[in-house]
């Protein structure tokens, strides 16, 4: 099964949509609610991390007996230093992320803690891809 | 405990959600940072905070929490409460800090 959703960069209202459109087709699909409450934050993570980041980008999410397979590429500033930005508690947040309650530095290790892999791949001044695989039997 | 029992005992303004006021409630997070909501929270939780936006409820939902309870007379957007109203997660009102808040609810909840 194949999916497919665009974020909007800086556009907090729509902030979640793919999250709760993916957890609603996991519901369906009687994937174990212990699994779709990890998928679920991880994509959440993920999703905001464009809107307060990036320009726009795509969410492509791939299921099967096995496993869920997540990416998500944006166009945006890109992430100098990926090591420096897995780190608990550094951000890059504007000041008025923050103040909405992001921006705290949690979100990638919230997205690590939440899948089985985690790859972040990006190139400065092009984009960041994120790539999140989670087994179905594990 | 429901939602209902809570907001009634802990003399609480139901602003919206009213349709989701049977959620049972099986303890509490409090948070203002959403990432540590979203990291820590557990479906069921009553969540306490001052976040009046509308994300505060795709949190909520996306983890079924049973409830929000705002602080300091806070009150949420109307986005916020549009979405409180469809998910049917109550957002309740207080003119209580979060301390005082947390200290009631843990009571509350714990049989004190």
């Amino acid at each position: 099964m194949h999916f497919e959703f665009n974020v909007e960069g800086g556009n907090f209202s729509k902030a979640g949509t793919a999250s709760s459109q993916l957890k609603k087709i996991l519901k369906q699909l009687n994937v174990d609610p212990r699994i779709v409450k990890r998928v679920v934050v991880a994509l959440y993570e993920a999703e905001v991390n464009i809107v307060a980041h990036a320009f726009s980008g795509t969410i492509y999410i791939d299921i099967d007996t096995e496993k869920i397979e997540i990416k998500l590429v944006d166009e945006g500033p890109g992430i100098p230093d990926i090591e420096l930005a897995m780190q608990q508690g550094y951000s890059t947040a504007s000041p008025e992320v923050r103040e909405m309650g992001f921006g705290a530095g949690m979100g990638l290790p919230n997205m690590k803690n939440n899948t089985d892999r985690l790859l972040v791949t990006s190139e400065v001044g092009k984009g960041t891809t994120v790539e999140m695989t989670t087994y179905l039997n594990s | 405990m429901k939602v209902k029992e809570i907001a009634e005992k802990l003399n609480l303004t139901v602003i919206c959600g009213g349709n989701g006021l049977d959620n049972e409630v099986n303890g509490g997070y409090s948070s203002d940072l959403l990432s540590d909501v979203m990291g820590s929270a557990q479906a069921g939780n009553i969540w306490i905070t001052l976040q009046t936006h509308k994300n505060v409820m795709a949190i909520a939902s996306l983890k079924d929490l049973a409830a929000v309870i705002l602080v300091k007379g806070f009150l949420p957007d109307a986005d916020m409460e549009a979405q409180s109203n469809e998910e049917n997660i109550p957002v309740l009102g207080t003119n209580d800090e979060t301390f005082e808040v947390n200290g009631k609810l843990f009571n509350l909840l714990n049989g004190k």
